[in-house]
């Protein structure tokens, strides 16, 4: 009996019955029901784990090439460009990614501040995505520090340096992160075993995030709960289609980056190997830092500057409870929708200012700029809660947004008839 | 599906499958190309570099060695052995019948010039480094080298004669520069 039954499903029935992992992927990919109105700001996610997996692959291919000591870290990273088949590729790619994987993270971040996302149920959803941008900025940071360059060094000597600002500790905790008295091998050789280590960390975290998505289903533009099973569609073929194109207009922009433009958003200054008696005049972090790095160079205070500059990512993790507005999405939120497109062009202010040298009209923007970061969160927020009224547009469900777009379409169809 | 169709009434309710078939060969196969090539790419980092591949030559002067004392040499990672054979060591490599050797190679086969022997110290069974280049080694039966990993035997022209290895030392490329002088590589 048990046998027929086997035969009837063949092997994955009968691996299926044992260990669900074709159940599973039926589950998640397939059937898994999703609503039908998700645009392309959607996409982001799944091109995030997919650029994950790339960092992994070429991380690991590169470690197999370079040599985690300050002697030979910079020539083994020239030997990669020069000597081994495709090193340069690999190199660029690895590279690029990393700011690949920041632009489309922080487009996941923006969309998702845009639509509600992070509000009830999915707090923790959007505190785990959190956590992962923490990892992802520690990854990054050390991976910089790896080919040994000026910019590697004193931006390692730096960005340590922030943690003598605590008072009587502080000094020991940058003794002990640099298991030293200077930026030196001990450094280079922990950095690298974390640099190694913290992306698996990272899948980890996105594991929960993905287990904590499945719970309760995406959000979606309107930011009205999925009603009934007219609001959605399955996963597999609609999605997945639509996830693979996403992922060839992305991968046109990443090879155009890489092929035509790899030190398109790297500093000169880090192939010059690292020497620990001569700072770069103007030395700047990588560019996904540099609205962090503003807030930082904005305040005065040595303490407060580097207590700000953490804030700005730690207050993320309130977002839940700063914005307790019952409707989600901004399209039905004509106050915060002002205040949100603010709050972007605010950020890449931030950004540009925290590349300009840090001193006359430069520190005033990067001031102005930093005081609203903070005040929408914290003032705009919780006000916007208590008196941005309901809008009355504010559809019923999914299915009542798409056709009342759809009718108002076809109702001028006819009339241009 | 059907709350799909209320939406999509009024387009085209057959299927152009031909269409459907073009574009998901096209693109399949695409992907597998582009996936291919880039995959191929990839795994080919971890093939030999060209600074590894970079044919090392490594010259060396015989002059200093006596007839019956050996030398070794490194070339690409692996050692060289070179040994300065005697009158003796020659005829007793060439006074045995070929077709009696494990790996059929004649002694004139594998020199350049009699006296010089020259071949890739490492064991054909896999891969230790044979002793008797020492003054004192255990030479083996044949007088040539014994590998201790697992008891193989080489004769003086450094034929397999006995135990587990299934061929000769290898020779490496070289050539004779001046009388004195050789260079591997
Ligand atoms: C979360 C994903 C990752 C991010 C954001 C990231 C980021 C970076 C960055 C910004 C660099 C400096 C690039 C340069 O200037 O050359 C770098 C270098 C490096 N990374 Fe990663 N990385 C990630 C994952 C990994 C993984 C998983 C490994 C290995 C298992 C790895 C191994 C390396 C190595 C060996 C280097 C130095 C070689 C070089 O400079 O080109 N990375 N990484
Ligand atoms: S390796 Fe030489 S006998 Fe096995």
């Amino acid at each position: 009996m048990d046998n027929q039954e086997n035969k009837k499903v063949g092997v994955t029935g009968w691996i299926d019955k044992r260990l669900p992992v074709f159940t599973f992927i039926n589950h998640n990919l397939r059937d898994y029901p999703t609503p039908k109105n998700l645009n392309y700001f959607w996409n982001f996610g799944s091109l995030a784990g997919i650029t994950l997996v790339i960092m992994i692959v070429t991380g690991i291919l590169l470690a197999m090439q370079y040599t985690a000591n300050t002697d030979i870290a910079f020539d083994s990273v020239e030997r990669i460009m020069r000597d081994v088949n495709n090193g340069w590729l690999l190199r660029y790619i690895h590279m690029n990614g990393a700011s690949m994987f920041f632009i489309i993270v922080y487009i996941h971040m923006f969309r998702g501040l845009y639509y509600g996302s992070y509000k009830y149920p999915r707090e923790i959803l959007w505190m785990l995505g959190v956590v992962i941008l923490l990892l992802m900025m520690a990854t990054a940071f050390m991976g910089y520090v790896l080919p040994w360059g000026q910019m590697s060094f004193w931006g390692a000597t730096v960005i340590t340096n922030l943690f003598s600002a605590f008072p009587v500790i502080g000094d020991y905790i940058v003794t002990f992160l640099w298991g030293g008295f200077s930026v030196d091998n001990p450094t280079l050789s922990r950095f690298f075993v974390l640099h190694y280590l913290l992306p698996f960390a990272i899948v980890g975290v996105v594991a929960l995030h993905l287990v904590a998505l499945h719970q309760f289903g995406s959000n979606n533009p309107t930011g009205v709960d999925v009603k009934s099973s007219g609001d959605t569609i399955p996963f597999h073929p609609y999605y997945t289609v639509k996830d693979y194109f996403g992922l060839g207009v992305f991968l046109i922009v990443y090879a155009a980056l890489v092929f035509f433009a790899p030190n398109f958003l790297g500093h000169p200054d880090n192939y010059i190997p690292a020497n620990p008696l001569q700072t770069p005049a103007h030395i700047v972090p990588e560019w996904y830092f540099l609205p962090f790095y503003a807030i930082l160079r904005a305040v005065p205070d040595k303490l407060t500057g580097v207590l700000l500059m953490f804030a700005a990512v730690l207050v993320l993790f309130l977002l839940p409870w700063l914005d307790k507005h019952k409707v989600r999405s901004a399209t039905f939120r004509p106050f915060y929708k002002q205040f949100y497109w603010l709050f972007f062009i605010n950020c890449i202010v931030l950004g540009w200012v925290g590349a300009m040298p840090a001193e006359g009209v430069y520190v005033l923007i990067a001031r102005i700029a930093s005081v609203y970061y903070f005040s929408f969160f914290l003032i705009i927020m919780p006000l916007l809660s208590r008196f941005e009224k309901v809008s009355e547009l504010l559809p019923s469900s999914i299915s009542a947004a798409v056709l009342s777009k759809k009718f108002d379409k076809d109702v001028n169809e006819s009339y241009a008839k | 599906m059907k709350e799909l169709n209320t939406t999509t009434k009024n387009k085209p309710t057959s299927i152009d499958e031909e269409k459907r078939d073009f574009l998901f060969i096209t693109t399949t196969g695409l992907a597998i190309a582009g996936g291919g090539a880039f995959a191929w790419s990839m795994i080919d980092t971890m093939n030999p570099s060209k600074d590894v591949l970079a044919l090392s030559t490594t010259e060396v002067d015989l002059s200093p060695l006596e007839e019956g004392q050996s030398l070794t040499v490194m070339w690409r990672g692996k050692p060289i052995f070179i040994r300065h054979r005697s009158e003796s060591e020659i005829s007793s490599a060439d006074n045995v019948s070929v077709e009696d050797l494990p790996h059929k190679e004649s002694d004139e086969s594998r020199v350049k010039n009699p006296k010089w022997l020259v071949v890739v110290g490492v064991c054909s069974h896999l891969g230790c480094v044979p002793l008797g280049q020492k003054i004192g080694d255990n030479k083996g039966e044949y007088g040539g080298w014994f590998c201790p990993c697992h008891g193989s035997h080489y004769d003086t022209s450094g034929r397999i004669r006995k135990g587990p290895a299934p061929l000769n030392l290898e020779i490496p490329p070289y050539e004779f520069v001046s009388d004195d002088i050789i260079r591997i590589g």
